[in-house]
């Protein structure tokens, strides 16, 4: 508790510290990355998992065995391609273009079912030949953390499903903007997810 | 006024307190050592109890004193309402606790690595091997060595170390006897390594540290440290009893019961152990496909 | 429609005390309800209460469900100690394993996850904005959503005492014991699903909490001028952030176990039991950071205003709280030296443990200091504290005794190690607590409560934990362990009725706490706060009206130095000053949404449990409509007029606010 402290505002700029309360929109991003963070954290966990059990095969099929990685490379690419029709989505949001936001995130909605396509046709090939989450500890750990993935993908499409009606029964208002912006950090998120799953999992099969 | 009984009123009853805790049990369980591992542990036990008490006894006492002494009753005592911050103070008062964890960490750090539990210990006589299963809720002790094998007792020579390579039946337990000194637990698929010595011929009680279940209190196990010939008795007349230990009386004896009376076997199937340690990672039943 | 495992056998009708339980509790809740419907009070009540988005009320209606919970957990408590003062030698007691083992299981889930999370997370809620100079938290309907989601779990956990059975497992359900192999029944279901509805509150809290604190301050209040509660409370938010998704991935993991057949943690087809209690820990440790931190807030609060001096030591106590925040993620393998790590993963684990008693320990010579040079009132929050100081100490004590692997070895699960974490917990958590609840209670109800009780029940809780629990370090030396349901040594009997004692003391403190309630309630006129400020307080909330007006703050106050109410009062400067123009004040409007998502949890939970998974999926999709319509409300806000906030104003000068 210095002098400096019970200057008036004389002079220098007040620092952000002690600017009193945020307004909403930064509020609600802040508050909405705090939940993102403690999601990854709950991923963190899944892959600690994942790597102490990558060897518990029980006599099982190894990763290296069972993963395709061309389906792999094709589902990469859906998901970072959403993310880049996400993003020109959000800008038509920025710019109030109805038409043009549709457009972007409609794509991204098909982009994500491609993904989630490619992912439930994995699980049931791998489920058909044996290699299912209760045949061993390895497996269990990589149905839980590419599974979960895939749920929170599922979630955000119907979320964006949501958000597309919203914009459609009440327009561009603040707290659609606000929405959507959320949803735009999490799609990106789950992106950055998937490129830890896809070098861990994938290219680290063994 | 209200102050000052409250305050004596405190200080007697912690007092009383610790000197109950202190002069409890004297010379049992964890407190009365019958082998070096647990006489090692428990110089550990006082001499950091002691140096710590150096710093909290007399912190309690001054804040029974300050508490008293600044009561707003007190005219004598000076106000100071604007002293917050002192320089000095700071580093007294991150010093001292520092010093003090400094002090205690190279002890924890010594006193780790010298009481490893599978450390080796330094002795005239050869280590004897016993291989531990706890099952629910007994134990089995298997002698790979002298080819016997004993529920719910552990005899033991004295002044012999003891290598115990541990597993479990089912779910987690630890092993553990007071007064011969560290546990450890003992875990489905895998072995635990302890290394004890009783020096005082005696017995002694063990018991399970880890709760396992609607048994687990009756988890409890006779040790008999004995004489080398005691022992070598023993063992003679365990080979004497008609039923060896194979793997079919094994599964018969990872049933579940409680409050097993001891019992010995002649003999132990050679492979007995390491099929103890591998037999719960088998699938129970048929996986989905 | 089948109702999966459920069915009448589900009821213990053969259990007296069961059944005679249900009785009671049956009458005592159709009591409550027929009285509310008589006195035609569920209006009010669902008004002003149960969809309040008002911090201040969601805070005490916290503090109310972890004060029922007490009674149930310390029910728990009394039975253990009977039992165990009962059955020694041949003796069995009069609780078999089956129900000795759910009772110990309940007793510790119940104390830490609906007593003490709520009780803190009450505090926080309450205090923090008032602190904080501001009108609510960051998210006023999320808030809500929080209080029924934790309320849904304590109605779960409390089912299972009627229908069904608890786990019997212990508060943690370490696997292989808790896999369906070993525990097939549903009592460790109850426990997974009731914690996972409560944990994402928690969690939900903590986020709340963590953006209000770091971004919603009053004008001026810059990190160095907010109070050292806030500083607390941020620490355990902080942690919970980061803490609780860890044991909500652990229970999902233990929950695809027990329902799918996976296997993280069996013991056949390469599960790792190991890994879960590594996971555990690692959400464990930080946990029990999450509930003394703010204690800890509350004894610098409490000390400095009772001493009339600022707290010593500021930033200090701030690093310190930070460090601690820090370093309670670096310790977690402590909980278990005894599972064979090696020398040197022991020895680094040790050693991190006994550094983080360092900063503990600057707090406790900073709280000296503070008495240091004082003129301190001896008031009940005083008692609180100065009892906390010196029983704490002894807490940390044993437990940097045991953070010593080789000691340990001898200690771990150890009766010794009971009464070391109620040591810490009742000296730490319990005090600052109940320090809290009597410090802010004139804050949020008018009027303090009875002093002279308030002291008899410190000095019941004093006497009776170190009855209780200084026994249980005696027993542990003699080689006592946890959990045991009988035992066979008789030397250890004597000890076991001391303990017995103890808990009758405080189960004392506790019949009082209830008296103090109805006494002080009945004596409010005498003791009614007409100032807003009945201790001298020198933080925020006492310099509002007591009970504060539902949006705090007319004008958000300027702040410009740390203990600005203090400040103000001495002059030294100004807190609203006249630039901060009296608007409108816009308040968010009331939300039944956390209601109805607390009621579809528990059905959601329920089905889960008993496998009735088509009302699982129901209860699903209402949730899911509930958050569709929750999404489509209109954002009405309450407008609060500036006469009516002048009139406010005007009342509380007069002192009759």
């Amino acid at each position: 508790m210095s002098a400096a402290d019970l200057t008036a505002d004389g002079g220098h700029e007040t620092p952000l510290s002690e600017q009193g309360p945020a307004p909403k929109q930064v509020v609600v991003g802040y508050g909405f990355w705090l939940f993102l963070l403690s999601d990854i954290v709950i991923f963190s966990a899944l892959f600690a998992a994942y790597a102490v059990l990558s060897d518990a095969t029980a006599n099982g099929p190894a990763g290296v065995r069972l993963f395709d990685r061309q389906r792999v490379f094709i589902e990469t690419v859906c998901l970072l391609a959403s993310s880049v029709t996400c993003g020109f989505g959000s800008l038509a949001v920025q710019k109030r273009n109805l038409t043009h936001a549709y457009v972007w995130l409609i794509a991204t909605l098909a982009l994500g079912a491609s993904f989630l396509k490619l992912e439930l046709s994995e699980f049931g090939a791998m489920m058909a030949m044996g290699a299912g989450p209760s045949r061993s500890a390895f497996l269990s750990a990589f149905y839980t953390l590419v599974g979960t993935h895939g749920l929170h993908v599922t979630a955000g499409m119907a979320w964006l499903i949501v958000m597309l009606t919203q914009l459609r029964t009440l327009g561009f208002q603040p707290m659609v903007r606000r929405r959507l912006f959320c949803f735009g950090l999490f799609w990106h998120a789950l992106d950055i997810v998937w490129i830890g799953v896809f070098t861990i999992v994938y290219l680290g099969a063994h | 006024m209200q102050a000052g009984q409250t305050l004596r009123g405190a200080g007697r009853t912690s007092l009383t307190a610790v000197s109950c805790v202190l002069f409890a049990s004297c010379d049992r369980g964890v407190l009365g050592p019958k082998g070096p591992i647990g006489r090692a542990e428990k110089l550990i036990l006082f001499d950091a109890t002691a140096i710590m008490l150096a710093v909290i006894l007399p912190v309690i006492v001054l804040t029974l004193v300050f508490a008293w002494w600044y009561r707003a009753g007190n005219r004598r005592a000076r106000y100071l309402p604007d002293w917050e911050y002192s320089g000095r103070m700071e580093m007294i008062v991150w010093s001292i606790p520092t010093l003090v964890v400094l002090f205690l960490g190279g002890m924890a750090w010594i006193g780790s690595h010298d009481l490893d539990p599978p450390r080796p210990l330094q002795s005239q006589n050869p280590p004897l091997e016993i291989d531990v299963v706890s099952m629910d809720w007994k134990w089995l002790f298997i002698y790979p060595g002298k080819d016997v094998a004993a529920v719910n007792e552990l005899v033991v020579p004295v002044r012999t170390p003891i290598d115990f390579h541990l597993t479990s039946s089912s779910v987690m337990n630890s092993f553990f006897i007071p007064e011969l000194g560290s546990q450890i637990y003992t875990m489905a698929g895998m072995t635990t390594q302890l290394v004890l010595q009783a020096d005082v011929p005696g017995v002694y009680v063990g018991r399970s540290a880890q709760f396992s279940g609607d048994g687990f209190s009756d988890m409890q196990f006779n040790v008999r440290a004995v004489s080398t010939e005691d022992f070598d008795k023993w063992v003679a007349v365990a080979k004497q009893q008609t039923d060896p230990l194979d793997v079919s009386g094994y599964a018969s004896l990872v049933q579940p019961s409680h409050a097993d009376a001891p019992r010995t076997f002649s003999s132990v199937n050679p492979g007995l152990f390491d099929y103890a340690v591998m037999a719960t990672t088998m699938p129970t039943k048929a996986e989905s496909h | 429609m089948t109702l999966g495992k459920l069915s009448w056998a589900a009821i213990p009708f053969d259990q007296p005390i069961v059944m005679g339980t249900l009785a009671v509790v049956g009458l005592g809740v159709a009591s409550i309800l027929t009285l509310v419907t008589y006195k035609g009070w569920w209006a009010y009540l669902w008004r002003e209460w149960m969809t309040s988005v008002d911090h201040k009320r969601i805070g005490v209606m916290y503090v109310i469900l972890a004060l029922v919970m007490l009674l149930r957990g310390f029910a728990d408590a009394i039975m253990m100690r009977t039992q165990l003062a009962m059955a020694a030698g041949g003796a069995q007691g009069y609780l078999p394993p089956e129900h000795y083992d759910q009772i110990f299981s309940a007793h510790g889930t119940i104390m830490i996850f609906f007593v003490a999370m709520p009780f803190v997370v009450g505090l926080m809620n309450f205090a923090v904005p008032l602190q904080l100079g501001v009108r609510d938290v960051a998210f006023p309907v999320l808030n809500n959503v929080s209080f029924w989601l934790t309320a849904a779990g304590v109605l779960l956990v409390n089912l299972s005492l009627f229908v069904g059975e608890f786990a019997r497992t212990g508060w943690l359900a370490y696997p292989p014991l808790s896999e369906i192999a070993y525990s097939p029944g549903v009592g460790v279901d109850y426990y997974l699903w009731s914690l996972q509805i409560s944990g994402l509150g928690t969690l939900l809290s903590g986020i709340n909490l963590t953006t209000t604190i770091l971004k919603m301050r009053a004008p001026g209040m810059g990190y160095s001028r907010m109070p050292v509660f806030c500083w607390t409370a941020l620490a355990s938010n902080l942690l919970i952030v980061a803490a609780f998704p860890i044991l909500t991935a652990t229970f999902a993991m233990l929950l695809l176990d027990r329902y799918c057949g996976f296997h993280f943690f069996t013991n056949e087809a390469g599960g790792n039991p190991m890994m879960y209690i590594n996971l555990i820990w690692i959400w464990g440790h930080p946990e029990v950071y999450i509930l003394i931190l703010p204690a800890f807030g509350v004894f610098s609060e409490v000390v400095a205003t009772f001493s009339g001096k600022p707290l010593f030591g500021y930033r200090s106590m701030v690093m310190a709280t930070m460090a601690i925040c820090v370093l309670s993620f670096m310790v977690w393998l402590h909980h278990f030296f005894t599972m064979g790590a090696g020398a040197n993963v022991n020895a680094f684990f040790g050693v991190m443990t006994m550094i983080i008693a360092v900063p503990t320990g600057v707090k406790v010579f900073n709280w000296l200091f503070t008495l240091y040079g004082g003129r301190i009132r001896f008031t009940t929050p005083l008692y609180w504290a100065l009892g906390f100081m010196v029983t704490f100490l002894i807490g940390g004590m044993t437990g940097v005794l045991m953070a010593l692997p080789p000691a340990d070895f001898v200690l771990h699960n150890s009766l010794f190690l009971i009464a070391h974490f109620h040591n810490t917990a009742i000296g730490g958590v319990v005090f600052g607590v109940l320090a809290g609840y009597t410090y802010w209670f004139p804050k949020a109800f008018g009027f303090t409560l009875n002093e002279r009780l308030g002291k008899m029940i410190f000095w019941c809780w004093f006497i009776g934990f170190y009855l209780a629990f200084m026994p249980l370090y005696a027993l542990g030396l003699m080689g006592a362990t946890r959990r045991m349901q009988h035992y066979s040594d008789m030397s250890w009997r004597p000890w076991m009725l001391v303990a017995l004692c103890g808990a009758v003391f405080i189960f004392a403190g506790i019949a009082l706490t209830v008296a103090q309630l109805i006494v002080s309630i009945r004596q409010r006129d005498r003791h009614r706060d007409r100032t807003g400020d009945p201790w001298t307080g020198r933080t925020l909330e006492w310099s509002t009206t007591s009970p504060p007006p539902p949006w705090n703050f007319g004008r958000l106050p300027r702040v410009q130095t740390t203990d600005a109410h203090w400040a103000s009062k001495q002059g030294a400067a100004t807190l609203a000053s006249e630039s901060n123009e009296l608007t409108s004040v816009h308040l968010p409007c009331n939300s039944p949404t956390g209601v109805f998502l607390g009621f579809f949890a528990v059905v959601l939970g329920f089905a889960m449990i008993w496998h009735i998974y088509w009302l699982a999926a129901c209860a699903s999709l209402g949730a899911l409509a509930v958050g569709l319509i929750h999404a489509w409300r209109p954002e009405k806000e309450i407008e609060i007029a500036p006469e009516e906030i002048l009139a406010h104003e005007a009342r509380a000068v007069r002192g009759v606010a």
